[in-house]
């Protein structure tokens, strides 16, 4: 889980919170973070499907990219801070409205994914010449570097990572966030809303990464504290570690990235190619395209798929897949689904072997435990579209 | 060579309580251990008959979260298992000490015993940790 033990750990602004609200803490992409608060994972996990669970994400990489010459300039401004991100990302970002968020990847040359990340295109005529992004806490320093390099003199990035960024996730999500931030509750999946809170701006998006309607909230400190404290007076609201979130973004089929997804992988053999709007595939204008373009047509070497252990011993990242004597892929998250109630796991697999229903092997301490190949994701999304 | 006609419980570092009773040594894991690894939703049982030397990989418990060993505390031969541990491994943490066993060792050299610690010892060094 990205762990780092030879730096100091850096804390959220939420730290003493966790520690108020008795969590387990460990270090993860360089931060302290709570990995589970005293109910457990199981029943961490299992709130936040039927509830609304309280995530500290404010490890994440959120920042704005701003042209140089100016944040304004309406529809003409958005084009070209779009035209510049483009270079870096296969998907359409020009073509985005004011208020909506797409998921992308950020690609090497080779058509391999450095990170994904989420890019938002702000609302008001006064700030097109701006983008909202979200990047892994584990990848910021490296997309930051990225973002500077090639988009120097051109582009100004402004890190927000002093700031909270926490996510509210769960059917009762909205309800919940209904009375903190009106009008919120209307907001469509992947769109976002600028609100004031104590005089100081903060982004409320619906979005998430637990398979959950949900929202994540983007707020400085000094608004973001007393805001989460009150959340967290609601008796439909739970705190929850960075344990359940895995169990969720696995069950919802959502990668992690630096486990499903690292440079070597194309957004193809993720089974991401639904990244790849129509005008970027026929302009093949972004990094790694040639590759990408024809893993598109004559298909990949190998596929993300899900895959379900028919027993109940989980099967953890790094265990290979077997048909028969043929290795054929490995898995690169693995673990328990409360949801669902049996191991779930993601991998990778030859593209021969990747249709729903193929008997494989799971290489688990050396015996062979029957498993199939299974569509994702292994809970339903209940996204508000 | 003591020899325990009744049944009495030692522990090892590693959070494993050994009840020593005769020949036999049934093994399973702490409320320390449980309670550390939290929601067990799997445990992989030593065969019937396979013997292990202290420290080998004997069992392992999986939480939601990881994977972990646990170590045989003594030599010796498993001659049975927990059978509840297939289908309701949670059992190991809603009755570590009892219901949730994990197998009966015969003991290959009680002189190990020894080794262990009893209850006041274990009780101690939980509270150094």
């Amino acid at each position: 889980m990205g762990e780092t033990t030879t730096e100091t750990l850096k804390r959220t602004p939420l730290y003493d919170l966790h520690e108020e609200c008795g969590a387990k803490l460990v270090p993860f992409a360089g931060y302290e973070m709570p990995v589970q608060f005293p109910d457990g994972v199981m029943e961490e996990h299992n709130w936040t499907r039927a509830h609304a669970g309280l995530f500290d994400v404010s490890h994440m990489g959120p920042c704005f990219l701003t042209l140089e010459d100016g944040i304004g300039g309406g529809d003409e401004a958005h084009a070209k801070i779009a035209a510049m991100i483009e270079e870096l990302v296969p998907s359409d970002i020009t073509s985005l409205k004011q208020g909506q968020a797409r998921l992308t990847v950020l690609l090497n040359e080779e058509g391999g994914i450095l990170d994904d990340l989420i890019i938002t295109r702000p609302i008001g005529d006064d700030a097109q010449g701006s983008l909202y992004i979200v990047v892994n806490g584990a990848m910021k320093e490296q997309d930051w570097a990225i973002f500077e390099e090639k988009l120097a003199g051109r582009a100004v990035l402004t890190r927000a990572d002093d700031r909270i960024l926490f996510a509210l996730q769960g059917p009762e999500a909205a309800d919940v966030m209904k009375d903190f931030f009106p009008g919120c509750e209307d907001l469509k999946f992947m769109h976002h809303m600028p609100f004031e809170l104590n005089g100081t701006r903060c982004i409320v998006s619906r979005c998430g990464y637990t398979g959950e309607d949900g929202f994540e909230v983007l707020v400085k400190p000094e608004a973001g504290l007393p805001l989460v404290r009150e959340m967290l007076t609601d008796e439909r609201v739970k705190p929850i570690g960075l344990g359940a979130r895995d169990s969720l973004r696995l069950e919802a089929g959502l990668c992690l990235y630096g486990h499903d997804l690292d440079p070597a992988t194309s957004p193809i053999e993720a089974d991401l190619g639904w990244v790849i709007q129509k005008r970027r595939r026929e302009a093949g204008d972004f990094p790694g395209a040639e590759r990408i373009l024809r893993e598109r047509s004559e298909g990949p070497a190998r596929k993300r798929v899900g895959i379900k252990p028919l027993e109940r011993a989980p099967a953890r990242e790094g265990t290979e897949i077997f048909i028969g004597d043929e290795k054929v892929g490995v898995i690169t998250s693995g673990g328990f689904g409360p949801t669902v109630g049996h191991p779930v796991a993601m991998g990778y697999i030859a593209s021969a072997h990747t249709e729903p229903g193929t008997e494989v092997q799971l290489m688990v301490r050396g015996k062979a435990r029957p498993a199939v190949v299974a569509d994702l994701p292994f809970v339903p999304h209940n996204y508000k579209r | 060579m003591t020899r325990y006609t009744q049944p009495t419980t030692f522990y090892t570092k590693d959070h494993e309580w050994v009840t020593v009773h005769n020949d036999l040594a049934t093994v399973g894991i702490t409320h320390y251990a449980e309670n550390a690894l939290g929601d067990i939703v799997f445990v992989e049982l030593p065969e019937v008959g396979a013997e292990f030397a202290p420290g080998d990989d004997m069992a392992v418990v999986e939480s939601v979260k990881a994977a972990s060993d646990v170590y045989a505390p003594i030599h010796g031969k498993v001659v049975e298992v927990n059978p509840a541990l297939g289908d309701k491994p949670e059992t190991v943490n809603e009755s570590p000490t009892e219901k949730g066993w994990f197998c009966v060792l015969e003991i290959k050299d009680g002189a190990e015993i020894a080794g262990l610690m009893d209850e006041a010892a274990y009780k101690a060094y939980c509270e150094t940790l």
